[in-house]
């Protein structure tokens, strides 16, 4: 070995002023301390979403229409494949709208789901500033009620949607969390019942109280979603859940923990391809789901309405209070009442249609009676007197109340 | 040994005076100035704000305001917690754990391998090969496996196949299938410092062990296994840390009773938004893999862990 000559890296050490560990916390904490002094002092709040003077400002929605003009363009966010679509990815629907009406779509797929959409657009809604979108479309839950009760959604002018009032089916003119439908539109209603594999089941499963059976150990599976769990908990013990007490709710969770050791999973997605793959034979499941996997090749796959009843869900138009094209968007939402244009989209997206006549159009002008048929789509009388509204959350604190009833099945 | 070659040496300078003196002295902090403003904007204020948070109370309605609740830590973990978040702690470091030894006993013969007894043109592609997964989405990656385990998936087709399970079998949702998605996905971040701390061994020490008549094994131990401590030290950092706090795996190879930490902090900040609640779990999430990785640090030793890093 030659001597520390030889290395340079050695020799800068030697010979160069180092920081000592002393001195460089000394340093660093200097600026740290004051830096963490301001995040301190920044972070001593969070503000909550409530609005303090919402009550008070009071709108003439009447006054606050007339202002409003046609602006030729309409930025409307939706979910995934909720809309028709050509191969290239073209809406016919929407061609048609602009054809008729002069107003341009922008229409944008970004809404992935309820709470974490509401987590983007709320900051922008309290302070009063756009979202950029005029027409969005949210689930009866939670977050809607937020987005009502906090004055943030524009309440619509009936005058001025004739086809909605014409055409619009009766369940979905009266919803239970918005009176008088003053504030949203419906887009598609779907069901939430039970899905089993009759290919494992081997046989049918036609209520929830069968779930308890234990020859479904480890075999069913039901949402995480705790509005979705507790009101079919709800059912499964024969309380209507829009009425519902808390008794009613303490009822409801022990019925599920009666079920807790046949479950396999508490799924947010996923369960259709559990379904498909026999990981679990029966499951809390979506009719939309349902259909699709019928479609896809596994006509196995069966969706009941089960004998205590079936949750109805609904995603509604609404327009943000702050849309800067709020006429052409409602001018959309009332175009969308037509049995041409309801009938177009149903045809793709094979979920519950709001305008009974689409399925006429579907049936003669599109010639797809598969879908025209289809219970799923348009379903029977019967079946819609056996499915029921959401609970509606009443404040903040009556949710609250609810997740910590229902959270501790899920999170176990 | 030679002698210190003293005329290649040349002698610092003599210590400067005023100005010139100032920048000397200056210098190693403007060195660290980049380093240490990120690690206070990204680290410190961050760390700082999450134990706020956490000592807030209040909801996404109302807002949430400081009131110091230290209360919260014991509501959470005490044994009158509504949700068992103890058990979940337990099983985000039992999971994290076993699928770190998991990483440790395939990685180290790879990277064994690839340092020692490979030609050194064979090097980079095989290391590219451990690597190459990473060109696929993590989210899919793990998704696959869910296909593969499945009830009717080619794992369990064969197995039945053989007769080697019964009927009621399964895989998905087990406690084996999280922490096999675990360990597979981690699998890189072992075998790479591992490998880097191997490579860096001189060959001829394994010649001097020979010599001095140690069995292949005695060398093995007493060389070739002290000197990749700090590989294996790195290894443990990247997989440990990341598979415990890790909500992916759990969520979709895992079952209702593979519930963890990670997912508990998932779901309480986004679908409850409790956000104090995600805090202080988050926040006991962080002292507990610090106490546990401080501890094994100070038994088996990291001298030479900044020869790595």
């Amino acid at each position: 070995m030659s001597g520390a000559g030889g290395n340079p890296a050695l020799r800068r050490g030697l010979t160069q002023s180092r920081l000592s560990r002393r001195a460089l916390l000394r340093g660093v904490g200097a600026t740290g301390g004051a830096a963490a002094l301001s995040a301190l002092l920044a972070a001593c709040s969070i503000p909550g979403a409530a609005q303090s003077g919402s009550d008070a400002k009071q709108i003439d929605w009447t006054q606050w229409w007339a202002t409003k003009k046609k602006a030729g363009t309409l930025d409307f966010a939706n979910w995934p494949l909720y809309i028709d679509q050509d191969d290239k990815g073209n809406s016919q629907s929407l061609a048609d709208f602009t054809k008729a009406s002069g107003i341009r779509v922008n229409y944008k797929e970004v809404i992935q789901a309820n709470d974490s959409f509401y987590a983007k657009i709320s900051p922008l809604l309290k302070a009063e500033q756009s979202i950029g979108y005029d027409l969005i479309v949210m689930t009866n839950g939670w977050e809607l009620t937020e987005l009502i009760n906090n004055g943030w959604l524009a309440q619509l002018d009936h005058g001025r949607m004739p086809n909605f009032q014409a055409n619009a089916d009766r369940s979905v003119l009266f919803p239970a969390y918005d009176p008088g439908a003053l504030h949203t539109a419906v887009w598609q209603t779907g069901f939430t019942g039970i899905a089993y594999n009759e290919k494992l089941t081997g046989g049918p499963v036609e209520s929830f109280a069968e779930l308890l059976d234990p020859k479904f150990a480890g075999k069913v599976g039901m949402f995480s979603d705790n509005t979705e769990l507790g009101n079919a908990a709800l059912l499964a013990v024969g309380v209507e859940p829009t009425t519902a007490t808390r008794a009613d709710w303490k009822k409801a969770t022990a019925w599920l923990k009666k079920l807790q050791p046949n479950v396999a999973k508490f799924y947010d997605q996923g369960y259709t391809d559990a379904l498909q793959n026999g990981d679990i034979w029966v499951s809390q499941a979506w009719s939309g789901d349902v259909y699709q996997m019928q479609a896809g090749g596994h006509p196995e796959i069966k969706f009941v309405t089960p004998k205590e009843g079936q949750m109805m869900w609904h995603d509604n138009m609404c327009i943000p209070i702050t849309a800067e094209h709020p006429l052409d968007a409602l001018t959309w939402m009332d175009y969308y009442y037509t049995p041409e244009i309801a009938g177009i989209v149903e045809d793709y997206v094979n979920y519950v249609c709001p305008v009974p006549g689409a399925k006429e159009y579907i049936l003669t002008t599109l010639d797809d009676p598969d879908v025209a048929n289809s219970p799923l789509v348009f379903p029977t009388a019967d079946t819609l007197a056996h499915s029921h509204e959401f609970y509606v959350y009443k404040d903040y604190d009556d949710y609250q109340a609810w997740n910590s009833m229902f959270n501790p099945i899920v999170q176990s | 040994m030679t002698t210190i070659d003293t005329t290649r040496i040349t002698l610092p300078p003599a210590p400067l005076k005023g100005r010139g003196r100032l920048r000397r002295m200056s210098v190693p902090y403007f060195l660290a100035l980049v380093g240490s403003a990120w690690m206070i904007i990204l680290f410190l204020i961050p760390l700082i704000s999450e134990l706020l948070v956490s000592l807030m109370t209040g909801n996404v309605e109302a807002g949430y305001h400081l009131s110091w609740n230290f209360g919260v830590y014991a509501q959470l973990f005490g044994p009158h917690a509504d949700v068992p978040y103890a058990l979940f702690l337990g099983r985000s470091l039992l999971y994290g754990a076993t699928a770190t030894v998991i990483t440790i006993i395939v990685g180290y013969p790879l990277a064994y391998f690839i340092a020692f007894r490979v030609k050194d043109r064979w090097k980079t592609p095989l290391l590219s090969l451990v690597m190459i997964s990473f060109l696929v989405s993590f989210i899919i990656r793990t998704d696959m496996w869910v296909f593969l385990l499945g009830a009717q998936g080619p794992v369990i087709s064969f197995l039945h196949g053989l007769h080697l399970v019964g009927p009621d079998f399964h895989l998905l949702g087990t406690s084996g299938a999280v922490i096999g998605g675990l360990a597979y996905n981690d699998l890189p971040f072992m075998v790479l410092p591992i490998y880097v701390a191997l490579e860096r061994i001189d060959p001829r020490i394994f010649e001097a062990g020979a010599d001095l008549y140690g069995s292949p094994r005695a060398v093995f131990v007493k060389t070739t296994l002290p000197l990749s401590r700090s590989g294996i030290f790195s290894g443990i950092l990247l997989v440990f840390i990341d598979c415990v706090g890790d909500p992916v795996n759990a969520q979709l190879l895992g079952g209702k009773a593979t519930y963890t930490l990670g997912q508990a902090i998932q779901d309480v900040y986004l679908t409850q938004q409790l956000y104090n609640v995600a805090a202080a779990l988050s926040t006991v999430l962080m002292v507990a893999l610090g106490i546990i990785l401080f501890a094994y640090a100070r038994i088996f030793g990291t001298d030479n862990i900044e020869d790595l890093v």
